[in-house]
C-alpha cells in the first residue's frame, strides 16, 4: 500500500517542451486568408468569419452591434425564421458577436452538412435586408433585457470601470443604453453593412475535422465576393481616462443589495509591450488562478467572496489590469484593503522558490491541457494573428514562464501594482 | 462509440478507464452518489457545503489544491440535487498525484474547524451572488416548493435558506462524510493518456485499503401524482413581469425521457423553435422565452419561462402559451421538425465528446444511472422517437392538473 504521507514524485511541467500546432494557411481568390487547424476525432467543424466591423468603425453607438446581430434576421429570399430553421435543421449553430475592432459570424456544425450551410452564410454576408419590424423588435427586447441587467451590481460595475479606463466614447469604454437603441436607424445599418461586411475586410479561421474539399467550397462561396479590396478607414479613438484614478468611488445601484461588485483596474499596454508576457506570470501569482494570493486571502482565509480574479484585458490597442469580485456588502471596503495589502506584499517581499515553482508548473500544465483540441488551438492562433503577432509570441510566453525570477516579479510589482494608479470602484 | 474498461475494488469502488492517447493529459473524475436530495429538510445545503469542505485538507494532505497545481493540474467540482462530482485534469505523467489526493480525501477529511468557518461564509456569498442579489433569483425556491410537496427536490442544492448553512456544525460534517463519502458510494473514472493496466495498479495501491463503509441505502419519499393545478403570485422589485410554468415529467431512466427532451427542443430550442417564433417574433408577447427540463435522476420538471413585453398582461401571455401547447397536443409535429431536433441532438453529442473531461464525467454519470454503456446507445434512442410519441407524451405532460404556475409581478 502506498505511503500517504509522502507526495508521489512528479515531473515538473515547467520542464515540458510545449508546441503550438502550426496552422495551414490558404488564400481565396479575392485575397481572404484562411487559417486552418485540422485535428480531433469528432466529425465537427468550426468556421469563424472575422470582419473588421466592430464598434471601432461605427459613427454612432450600437450601429456595429445591431448590424452584426440583425444580419441573421432576413435576406431577400429568406425570413429570419427560415434562416434559423435552415441552420437548426442540420443541427448547426450560427452565432454572431460584435467586439471592438472586429465582429464575427461563427458556424458550428457536423462536417457532413457543410455544403448545405455555406451558401446560406454567403447570403447573410451579401444579402441581409435588415427588415424594419425585426429592428423594432430587436430594440424593444434589448431595452427590456438591459433594464433587467441594470439591476445587477456586477453588470453596472463592468460598464463604469471600462468607462473610467478608456472614456465613454472610446470603443473599449462605451456601452448600450435605451437612448442608443432608440436612435438606431435602418439606413445606418444598411450603410454600415455595405461598407464593413459586403465590401469589408475578412479573415477566416477554420478548425475541426476538415473535409478535403472544404477550401474549394470556401473559395466557391466566398472567393469571388468583393471583400478585402478596399482599405479600412483610418479611425483614431483617443483614450480619455477619468481623472478619479487612485480615489475610491462608491456607487449605490440597489438599496436592497446584499453584495457589492468590486472593480479595481489600471491602464496597461498591449501585447506588443516587452512587459506583457512577464506580467502574465505576475498576474497568475497575484490573482490569476485558484491558488493565487487574492484567492487564498480574500476567499479561502477571510470568506469575503465566492471568487476573486485578476487578469489583463484582451484588447488589441491598449489593455488594462483588472481585479474583480462580488463580495458581501459589509466587507467590500475590507476586500479592497486586502487587495492593496497583497499588492504591497508583492512589491516588498520576494516570492519564494516553492510558490513560484507552483505557479510556473500550474501555468505550463494549463497550457498543455489547452493545446490539443482544434478549437483551442485555432483560438490561440486567432488571438496571435489579430494582434499582429506571430508564433514567437507563444514561445516567448513559455520562455517567460520558465525563466522569470523572483527579482523580476518584484520589479514588475513595483512598476505596476501601485494603488495610486488604480481605479477603485464598488457598486452595491 | 466511447470505449472503456470497467472493474471494481473489493471495497466496492467502481473504476472505469477510457484510454485516449491523442491527448497528453489525464483526467480523474470522482463521482459520489450523494446530492441535495439526500439531505434532511431542516439541514439543507449540506451536500454543496460539503463539496467545498472536500478542498480543506484531508487526513494526510493539508491542502488539496497546492500539490495538484504543483503537478500542473486544474480541478473543479459541482453538486446537484442528485450527485456530487469532482474532476481534475493534469499532465498524464503526474497522474499518481491525483490518485494520492483523491484517495486521501475519500479515506478521511481533516475536518478543520477553520475550513468550515470560512466555507460557510464563502457559500453564503455564493448564495447571495446567484440567488439573493439577482432579479428573479428566488423563482426556483418558490417553484420547487410549489411543484414538490414530499420529494426532496423541493429544495435547491444551494439550500433552502442561509441559516441552514450558517448553523452547520463540525459534527454534522463528520456524520455526512462517513455516511456518504464511502468507496461503495463512489465511481472513479480515469481518462486520457493512461492505460487500464496502469490504472488498475494505481487504484489498488491508493484506494484499495479504504474501508468499504456501510453502503448508503437511499429511501426517498415518492412524490404523489399531482391532481390539480397549483398557482402562485409574487411581487418583487424587478423591471418586468415574468411567467413561469412547470409540469411533472418522468425520471431520467424512464422510456419517455427521449421524447420529453425532444419536446423541449421543439418548443424552445433556438430561433426556429415554436414558442420563440410564435410568442416573441409574431405575437410579440414575450421579449424572451425558454423551454427546458432539469435532467434530474428522479421524476423531474419541464419548464417554460419568459419575460413579458411591457404592457402585456400575464393572463394573456399564459393564454398564448397554452395555445402553443394545445397545438402540439392536437396536431402531430411534422417529420422534418422531428428530424431537425434529432439532428440537433446528434450534433450536440459530437461537440460534447470532443473533450476528454466531458467524456470522463459522462461515463461517471451514466454509470451512476446503472450502466456506463448507456452512453453509447443514447443517440439511437433519440432516433427511435416518432411523431406519435411526441403527440402522446405532450398530452400526458401538458395537463393543467399537472401544472404549477408562477406569475411574477414587477412592483
Amino acid at each position: 500500500m502506498a505511503n500517504r504521507t509522502i507526495a508521489p514524485k512528479i515531473i515538473d511541467p515547467v520542464e515540458f517542451d510545449l508546441h503550438l500546432k502550426p496552422y495551414e494557411k490558404k488564400t481565396l481568390d479575392n485575397g481572404i486568408e484562411v487559417y486552418a487547424i485540422d485535428a480531433g476525432a469528432e466529425e465537427v467543424l468550426q468556421i469563424e468569419w472575422v470582419f473588421f466591423a466592430g464598434n471601432w468603425y461605427e459613427q454612432q453607438n450600437m450601429i456595429a452591434a445591431t448590424t452584426n446581430f440583425l444580419l441573421k434576421n432576413g435576406t431577400t429570399s429568406k425570413t429570419a425564421f427560415q434562416i434559423s430553421e435552415h441552420f437548426e435543421y442540420y443541427g448547426a449553430y450560427l452565432s454572431r458577436g460584435c467586439y471592438n475592432e472586429t465582429s464575427t459570424i461563427t458556424l458550428h456544425c457536423l462536417n457532413k452538412h457543410i455544403e448545405e450551410l455555406l451558401p446560406v452564410v454567403q447570403e447573410l454576408i451579401t444579402d441581409a435586408t435588415f427588415p424594419e419590424d425585426e429592428l423594432k423588435l430587436y430594440k424593444q427586447n434589448n431595452k427590456q433585457r438591459l433594464s433587467v441587467n441594470l439591476k445587477k451590481c456586477d453588470f453596472v460595475a463592468n460598464r463604469h470601470i471600462d468607462e473610467y479606463l478608456f472614456g465613454i466614447d472610446h470603443p473599449y469604454g462605451k456601452y448600450s443604453s435605451a437612448e442608443a437603441y432608440d436612435a438606431v436607424d435602418r439606413d445606418q445599418l444598411k450603410a454600415f453593412y455595405d461598407q464593413f461586411y459586403r465590401h469589408g475586410k475578412c479573415v477566416l479561421f477554420v478548425a475541426g475535422k476538415i473535409p478535403a474539399n472544404l477550401f474549394a467550397q470556401l473559395n466557391k462561396y466566398f472567393g469571388s465576393l468583393p471583400l478585402n479590396n478596399k482599405a479600412l478607414p483610418e479611425v483614431a479613438h483617443p483614450i480619455v481616462q477619468s481623472p478619479n484614478i487612485g480615489s475610491p468611488i462608491r456607487l449605490s445601484n440597489d438599496p436592497d443589495g446584499v453584495q457589492g461588485a468590486v472593480r479595481m483596474a489600471r491602464p496597461f499596454p498591449n501585447r506588443h509591450h516587452p512587459d506583457f508576457l512577464n506580467v502574465q506570470v505576475l498576474n497568475t501569482l497575484f490573482g490569476g488562478f485558484f491558488g493565487s494570493r487574492l484567492m487564498n486571502n480574500i476567499r479561502e482565509d477571510k470568506g469575503y467572496t465566492y471568487g476573486i480574479h485578476s487578469y489583463l484585458q484582451n484588447h488589441i490597442h491598449s489593455s488594462a489590469w483588472m481585479i474583480t469580485t462580488e463580495a458581501g456588502k459589509d466587507v467590500c471596503d475590507a476586500t479592497v484593503k486586502e487587495v492593496y495589502k497583497e499588492m504591497k506584499k508583492l512589491r516588498e517581499k520576494l516570492v519564494d522558490d516553492e510558490e513560484l515553482l507552483l505557479v510556473k508548473n500550474f501555468m505550463m500544465g494549463s497550457i498543455l491541457g489547452d493545446l490539443d483540441g482544434p478549437f483551442h488551438i485555432i483560438g490561440r492562433w486567432k488571438n496571435i494573428i489579430l494582434n499582429d503577432l506571430d508564433e514567437s509570441y507563444f514561445y516567448n510566453s513559455i520562455r517567460a514562464i520558465k525563466s522569470i525570477t523572483p527579482a523580476e516579479l518584484q520589479e514588475l510589482a513595483n512598476k505596476y501594482l501601485q494603488p495610486k494608479e488604480f481605479y477603485e470602484l464598488v457598486v452595491v | 462509440m466511447i470505449q472503456f474498461d470497467r472493474f471494481s475494488l473489493a471495497n466496492g469502488l467502481r473504476v472505469l478507464v477510457h484510454e485516449d492517447h491523442s491527448t497528453p493529459m489525464a483526467v480523474v473524475n470522482v463521482l459520489y452518489d450523494v446530492g441535495a436530495k439526500d439531505e434532511s429538510e431542516s439541514k439543507t445545503g449540506f451536500a454543496h457545503l460539503f463539496e467545498h469542505l472536500m478542498f480543506g485538507g484531508s487526513v494526510n494532505v493539508p491542502s488539496y489544491d497546492d500539490p495538484l497545481q504543483l503537478a500542473g493540474g486544474e480541478n473543479n467540482a459541482f453538486t446537484t440535487n442528485d450527485l456530487t462530482n469532482y474532476y481534475c485534469q493534469l499532465p498524464a505523467q503526474n497522474i499518481e498525484t491525483a490518485f494520492w489526493l483523491e484517495s486521501d480525501r475519500m479515506l478521511s477529511l481533516a475536518f478543520s474547524k477553520k475550513s468550515l468557518e470560512v466555507q460557510r461564509k464563502v457559500v453564503c456569498e455564493e448564495f447571495k451572488e446567484h440567488y439573493i442579489n439577482k432579479p428573479y433569483g428566488d423563482v426556483w425556491f418558490k417553484m420547487r416548493e410549489l411543484a414538490y410537496k414530499v420529494h426532496p427536490y423541493k429544495w435547491q442544492t444551494i439550500g433552502k435558506e442561509l441559516s441552514h448553512i450558517e448553523n452547520a456544525k463540525i459534527e454534522d460534517v463528520k456524520n455526512f462524510f462517513f455516511k456518504h463519502y464511502r468507496p461503495s458510494n463512489a465511481i472513479l473514472v480515469v481518462a486520457g493518456d493512461i492505460t487500464t493496466a496502469q490504472v488498475k495498479e494505481l487504484a489498488e495501491n491508493w484506494f484499495g485499503d479504504i474501508p468499504a463503509g456501510e453502503k448508503y441505502e437511499r429511501n426517498l419519499p415518492q412524490e404523489p401524482k399531482q391532481t390539480e393545478p397549483r398557482r402562485l403570485e409574487v411581487k418583487a422589485n424587478v423591471p418586468l413581469d415574468a411567467f413561469y410554468k412547470c409540469w411533472h415529467v418522468g425520471s431520467r431512466l424512464d422510456s419517455t425521457y427521449y421524447a420529453m427532451d425532444l419536446i423541449t427542443e421543439i418548443l424552445g430550442g433556438g430561433g426556429s423553435s415554436r414558442l420563440y417564433q410564435a410568442l416573441v417574433k409574431e405575437k410579440k408577447l414575450f421579449s424572451n422565452i425558454d423551454c427546458y427540463h432539469f435532467g434530474s435522476t428522479d421524476a423531474g420538471l419541464l419548464a417554460i419561462e419568459g419575460k413579458l413585453v411591457k404592457g402585456v398582461k400575464l393572463q394573456d401571455a399564459e393564454k398564448a402559451v397554452e395555445e402553443e401547447l394545445t397545438k402540439i397536443k392536437n396536431e402531430q409535429v411534422s417529420e422534418s421538425e422531428l428530424e431537425k431536433v434529432k439532428n440537433k441532438t446528434e450534433s450536440a453529442i459530437a461537440f460534447e465528446d470532443m473533450s476528454v473531461m466531458n467524456r470522463a464525467s459522462s461515463i461517471a454519470m451514466y454509470e451512476l444511472l446503472g450502466d456506463a454503456q448507456l452512453m453509447n446507445t443514447e443517440l439511437s434512442k433519440y432516433q427511435q422517437v416518432t411523431v406519435a410519441d411526441i403527440q402522446q407524451l405532450s398530452n400526458e405532460i401538458f395537463d393543467e392538473n399537472n401544472s404549477n404556475t408562477l406569475y411574477y409581478y414587477a412592483n
